[in-house]
């Protein structure tokens, strides 16, 4: 191959020029809640590890129970439902975190505490961002990320794509579909709310409108601990209230920001790192991969100029083989 | 009640005539030995020394005093249901005082309480029922123009060892509740320099009692106590561990109001106040009185109210949710990183690599041999 020197710098110059276009259009948070979303504040201090959003969500999604070995490092099977984690068949899960002689509650060191992992509902969903066909949609109004089985091919770009492992596809299945929570969409069309809120005894889950959950958060992370506050119950807006002692709360709201933040809320006494929650950057990665891939081929100027590159390049490779 | 008092005669009696007199079987009274010694948490091959014990001639004397209290703990103790029980316990031990029980009145008593103490300096053991009033230098309870305070530590500092039976004795039970006018204090705080063992509950299991004082009768000591002065073998683990609807709040099925589905259903009663996980007591291991499932407070479809907990009965409101407290968390939890239990786990790993090893090891010094073997004879010839 006979490329001079020069030639090849001028194809470079029209690659730069490509790159040029897309820092200049990287716009970094992107998407905004809307001002009716809807979310979940999980307060892990005052989890009691219960499950009972465990059971209701299966009850209400129509899920099966699932052995696994959990259940057998007990000795026994198939006696309670027991998934190690989140699964096609399990929406939500409680986790253990543990310490040394797990002694005390809400303790970083020899103590324990719950975290319960469910679909985040990212402002910014990356799984949306990834999905090839708009299975996956972000609902307008409530911001409650949707999945559309019709329209899904099965190609699991979603499962890459999620910082937080949630969505799961049923390989079992002769024609399986991407299983996460979809906030109990079909109860909160009724009229309902989340089941996981609706049966929590003790607030721990709790729903509301995301701005309003995001305020108890922040109320929440300046009480004092060992004071006492009335948890609400269920729903922000029931009214209902359980009088708790207050643990020493992290100053810290998981999903506030997190890929730009999510509407599933999360509050702990001990840092979220050792919870298993991912850290995240304040802008999710579908704003970077799409801020790359539309900035390239905006107005579709890099590409004809790539192009153009590389044809200049050709020919002049032509000609002076020919010549 | 006379009979009691008059306990001379029956010491003459055999015990088995007597048990025949009042009507209770060799077999029933073994069968409450059984019971019994199960209650205490000891073994069985202990049954013959408890059934000993109890038919022993020498009875320990006991005086029983009432503060600041209902006389339920009494009252309970008096409807034991096993037949019998409050004679057996009558006569096993030598009831010298009680204000519930004499038939005496006024001097006579007093110098039956004063009688017996003498007598029985530094042996008998106090049974303690209701709280000590402080303030005001103890006004509020007075016997015989004694206070209650003046009371225990006359005969407090006279006992072998002491029973604080009820909450009211143990910590102040109901009298304490805030504004406690009265300054009601239980024993362990006025007594230090003596044992003194706490059986809370409002009112106290009868056989958390009958349990103690057989334990002591029949071993010569006192049972192991927690750091509340509490026996461990009624009071080692929470209401809330042994309860029959635990499966329901392992199973996340809560009672939502009284009344409904839910509740008809058995459902856990967390929700509506349950302070079981919170409570230290056995009432869900004996049913409270050993009367059946239908008749301690959760068998009836109402939370436990933490009645024999310090800073939780007559302290928290009643339908407030407890602080779920478990010593440590049970093992059937997801772990954070997703790991599955059960599986190979790094030890285990080890453990067989090292056999895989020495099976390798051996069989390649096995092969070096077998190749020697067969070069040898060639090299010989």
């Amino acid at each position: 191959m006979n490329l001079e020197r020069r030639d090849f710098l001028k194809v470079l110059s029209a690659g730069a020029l490509t790159a040029g276009n897309v820092t200049s259009v990287f716009a970094g948070i992107r998407k905004t809640l809307s001002a009716d979303a809807v979310g979940i504040l999980y307060d892990g201090t005052i989890c009691i590890g219960c499950k009972a959003c465990e059971a209701a969500c299966k009850q209400y999604n129509d899920m099966s129970p699932e052995s696994s070995n959990i259940e057998k490092a007990q000795g026994v099977d198939g006696i309670w439902d027991a998934s190690y984690d989140l699964s096609e068949k399990t929406l939500n899960k409680i986790k253990l975190y543990e310490h040394g002689d797990a002694s005390t509650r809400n303790s970083e060191e020899n103590g324990f505490a719950f975290v319960k992992r469910a679909c985040m509902h990212c402002v910014d969903p990356d799984c949306v961002s990834a999905c090839p066909v708009t299975a996956l949609t972000k609902n307008s109004v409530t911001g409650i990320v949707e999945y559309d089985k019709d329209a899904c091919i099965g190609c699991r770009y979603c499962m890459v794509a999620c910082p937080y492992n949630v969505p799961k596809f049923e390989y079992a299945k002769a024609v399986p579909e991407i299983q996460k929570c979809e906030m109990c969409n079909h109860r909160q069309v009724e009229g309902d709310i989340p089941a996981c809120c609706e049966f929590c005894p003790t607030g721990a889950s709790l729903f509301g409108k995301v701005t309003d959950l995001l305020e108890e958060a922040r109320k929440r992370v300046k009480l004092v601990a060992g004071s006492t506050y009335e948890y609400p119950m269920r729903s922000l807006d029931e009214g209902d209230v359980s009088p708790k002692t207050v643990a020493p709360y992290i100053n810290y709201i998981y999903g506030e920001k997190e890929g730009g933040g999510t509407q599933y809320l999360l509050l702990s006494a001990i840092p979220f790192t050792k919870l298993g929650l991912p850290e995240l950057s304040a802008t999710s990665s579908a704003s970077k991969s799409e801020a790359i891939q539309h900035g390239v081929y905006k107005g579709m100027v890099a590409p004809i100029a790539l192009l153009g590159g590389l044809l200049y390049g050709a020919y002049q490779t032509t000609k002076n083989s020919e010549g | 009640m006379g009979k009691l008092l008059t306990s001379t005669e029956s010491l003459e009696m055999s015990l088995s005539n007597e048990l025949e007199a009042q009507g209770v079987s060799r077999r029933s009274f073994l069968k409450f030995c059984t019971a019994i010694t199960a209650a205490m948490g000891l073994p069985a091959t202990m049954v013959a020394r408890v059934a000993d014990a109890i038919t022993s001639p020498t009875r320990t004397p006991v005086i029983w005093l009432h503060f600041q209290e209902c006389t339920g703990c009494t009252e309970s103790l008096l409807r034991a249901t096993h037949p019998t029980v409050e004679e057996l316990v009558l006569d096993m031990i030598s009831l010298d005082y009680s204000e519930t029980l004499c038939a005496a009145a006024g001097h006579q008593v007093e110098k039956s309480l004063n009688d017996s103490a003498k007598l029985n300096e530094g042996k008998y053991i106090l049974v303690v029922e209701g709280s000590i009033p402080m303030k005001e230098d103890g006004i509020y309870c007075k016997i015989a123009d004694r206070t209650a305070l003046d009371i225990l530590n006359d005969y407090g500092s006279r006992a072998a060892a002491i029973v604080a039976i009820g909450s009211c004795a143990s910590w102040g039970g109901v009298q304490s509740a805030s504004p406690n006018p009265t300054g009601a204090t239980g024993v362990n705080e006025i007594i230090k320099d003596k044992p003194v063992i706490n059986l809370p509950g409002c009112p106290a299991s009868p056989y958390n009692l009958l349990s103690t004082i057989l334990y002591y009768l029949t071993l010569g000591k006192l049972p192991q106590l927690d750091s509340k002065g509490r026996p461990k073998f009624a009071y080692g683990r929470l209401i809330h561990e042994h309860c029959e609807r635990r499966p329901h709040f392992d199973a996340g099925r809560f009672a939502l109001e009284f009344g409904d589905d839910n509740h008809r259903e058995g459902y856990c009663l967390y929700k509506l106040g349950c302070k079981g996980p919170e409570t230290y007591n056995n009432c869900s291991s004996i049913l409270f009185g050993d009367v059946g499932s239908g008749a301690w407070p959760v068998g009836t479809g109402h939370p436990c109210f933490g009645c024999s907990e310090e800073g939780v009965g007559f302290t928290k409101h009643i339908h407030e949710q407890a602080d779920v407290f478990t010593d440590s968390p049970p093992a059937s939890y997801a772990q954070i990183s997703g790991d599955k239990p059960g599986g190979v786990s790094i030890a285990g790993a080890a453990v067989a690599g090292a056999v895989g090893g020495v099976i390798l090891g051996a069989s390649a010094v096995a092969a070096k041999k077998m190749k020697s073997e067969e070069t040898a004879p060639e090299s010989d010839a």
